[in-house]
């Protein structure tokens, strides 16, 4: 199970250039909308045409502009789940299972059948897809993927279009198909969640390019660059200075921070996590990295504390470069709630060195 | 009143939107599908000059294809022995050439309307371009292509100009409503005109109505409530 992709296209504001590999389990792209992730599948699947390049499936060469090779949609085995499903409205649900399938009509039926079942869709056969629910339909427009038994399979933002309650569901759904799927799974998605929760490697993507790649934790963990780390969800980015090895200035919050790896040339930003950044009433003297602020405002959500800090004037922070920090509720009502903190706090192995 | 041409025009609009019909379905499907944008600008704008012309120029067009003396004609009269201009074949061509625009030009916009993902989707699925058209684009598309179809039948129904160009005012042979309504007219009968008036109006509605009605009637399924 392989996809080698390596195409170049240029599209109106951008152009864009990439090249990876996936063997096997679930990769996925991340990337703000309009950076080129569908485009990427839509290539793949043979609906838009790269200018250059070559893409391999399982051996089978797709598309390659040096041998005049481009396979049309229909010869490439592609299973491609679209944002809105793309089921077919003037047929049933059986019948849209049952489109891809090239089968005498006995088997159809049967496969059908076996379709119906392992997607829950039991009493839904003679629907039709305007009268089934969200969920209903992205179930329809699976099983009908997997009743063609593609060699890849794309989902192009599955999720994104439904409300917070549907959308866990429907993960939890996805989540089984994919249990049983053993081709490639690209994911594109802009929700860094859905990428933490469903893929194995992931592909960070910024105006057509590949700005990194890599193992879903360690890119979470250690994004390398600035675009991975806000795409990652790190809310605290601030231009950066080297001033030693080991010592930094952030630029927009004015204050100099230690750090525990050390700082190469092409470090252009920091990035703190919220989670990284600790609230501290009375810090020690000893402690590295503690700096006074002050309250802009409290957030309260369901499960946590988003505090909005900004610098107290007396190391110069500019008001408008904002702190977000964000404490779990428990330790919220133990330890905050009475008391405004004062300082904030933040580890040196907790302060990550982006390049641009 | 004479029934004549009653009869006549029946049969030239029946037959013109059975030609039309398939003429501009087939059409619009090739004009959809081309790739090239400025050819496609440039033979759409060919295929709809005779909506936009007056129906005289239609006529002399057409003449100058088919008048027997112009190569293709002649050809026709030499090699098969067939005339067409001033026979009631041409008041058919006459029909066709000038409804054709309004039924090619309501398919392309209903297959245009047909949301492009289906068509992807179904390709990714190993369906044929063929079963596409048939299974996805025409049904879905059908509305407009009925409703197109309705204005081509009304058009072919009242067509004068080029007619009279091509097929010319041969009672019992060419002479259609519109005709024999302009022909009553200037032999100052007015009392049959009217009647000839009141006729076209008559099967003009009726057929608007029926087309309505069966639109209505045949609502698709899919349409219904959604489930939100």
């Amino acid at each position: 199970m392989t996809l080698q992709v390596s195409i170049q296209k240029n599209v109106k504001s951008f152009s864009l250039n990439v090249e990876f590999e996936t063997s096997g389990g679930c990769t996925g792209i991340l990337g703000a909308s309009g950076c080129g992730k569908s485009m990427t599948l839509k290539c793949i699947a043979g609906i838009e045409k790269p200018d250059k390049g070559r893409i391999v499936l399982n051996g089978r060469v797709l598309f390659d502009s040096d041998e005049k090779v481009n396979l049309p949609p229909q010869q490439r085995k592609v299973g491609y789940l679209f944002q809105d499903y793309a089921l077919f409205p003037n047929m049933t649900v059986a019948k849209n299972i049952a489109a891809a399938l090239r089968l005498p009509k006995k088997d159809k039926e049967k496969k059908v059948g076996e379709m119906v079942k392992f997607f829950h869709l039991e009493g839904l056969e003679g629907s039709f897809p305007g009268q089934l629910s969200g969920g209903q339909q992205q179930r329809v427009a699976l099983a009908r993927i997997m009743a063609y038994e593609p060699d890849v399979l794309m989902l192009d933002e599955p999720f994104s279009a439904l409300d917070t309650y549907l959308k866990e569901q429907l993960q939890m759904q996805v989540r089984s198909v994919l249990k049983t799927y053993h081709g490639d799974v690209l994911l594109v998605t802009h929700d860094r969640d859905e990428v933490y929760r469903f893929c194995d490697k992931v592909l960070v993507m910024d105006k057509g390019s590949i700005v990194n790649i890599g193992h879903t934790k360690d890119v979470f963990r250690r994004p390398d660059n600035v675009i991975s780390a806000r795409l990652s969800g790190c809310k605290n980015i601030s231009k950066a200075k080297k001033i030693s090895d080991y010592k930094v200035l952030a630029l927009d919050w004015g204050i100099i921070l230690q750090t525990a790896n050390p700082i190469t040339e092409d470090v252009r930003y920091i990035g703190i996590r919220a989670h990284d950044l600790k609230p501290v009433n009375a810090p020690k003297a000893s402690a590295v990295n503690v700096f006074r602020c002050v309250l802009v405002e409290l957030v309260e959500g369901p499960f946590e504390v988003d505090i909005i800090l900004s610098g107290s004037g007396e190391r110069d922070i500019p008001a408008e470069n904002t702190l977000w920090c964000k404490v779990g509720k428990d330790e919220w009502k133990m330890r905050l709630e009475e008391r405004v903190p004062q300082y904030l706090s933040v580890s040196p192995e907790d302060i990550m060195l982006l390049r641009a | 009143m004479d029934w004549g041409p009653i009869i006549i025009s029946l049969k030239t609009a029946v037959t013109a939107i059975f030609i039309t019909f398939f003429l501009g379905v087939f059409t619009a499907k090739a004009v959809v599908g081309m790739k090239h944008a400025k050819a496609k600008m440039i033979i759409d704008g060919i295929l709809t000059l005779p909506l936009v012309l007056p129906p005289t120029v239609a006529g002399f067009i057409l003449l100058l294809i088919f008048g027997i003396k112009r190569p293709l004609g002649s050809f026709l009269f030499e090699v098969f022995g067939v005339k067409i201009v001033f026979t009631w074949t041409a008041t058919v061509i006459a029909a066709v050439a000038v409804s054709f625009p309004l039924m090619y030009r309501s398919a392309r916009g209903a297959f245009e309307q047909v949301d492009e993902n289906l068509v992807y989707a179904a390709r990714t699925l190993g369906l044929s371009e063929k079963k596409i058209f048939w299974r996805i684009i025409l049904p879905l598309a059908l509305p407009g292509v009925a409703s197109g179809a309705v204005l081509a039948f009304a058009r072919g129904l009242g067509e004068f100009g080029a007619t009279a160009m091509l097929a010319g005012n041969i009672a019992g042979e060419t002479r259609t409503l519109p005709m024999a309504i302009y022909s009553a007219v200037a032999a100052g009968n007015m009392a049959e005109a009217s009647g000839y008036v009141l006729i076209i109006m008559i099967l003009s509605f009726l057929v608007v109505v029926l087309m309505n009605y069966s639109a209505h009637k045949n609502k698709a399924p899919w349409k219904g409530e959604g489930f939100y």
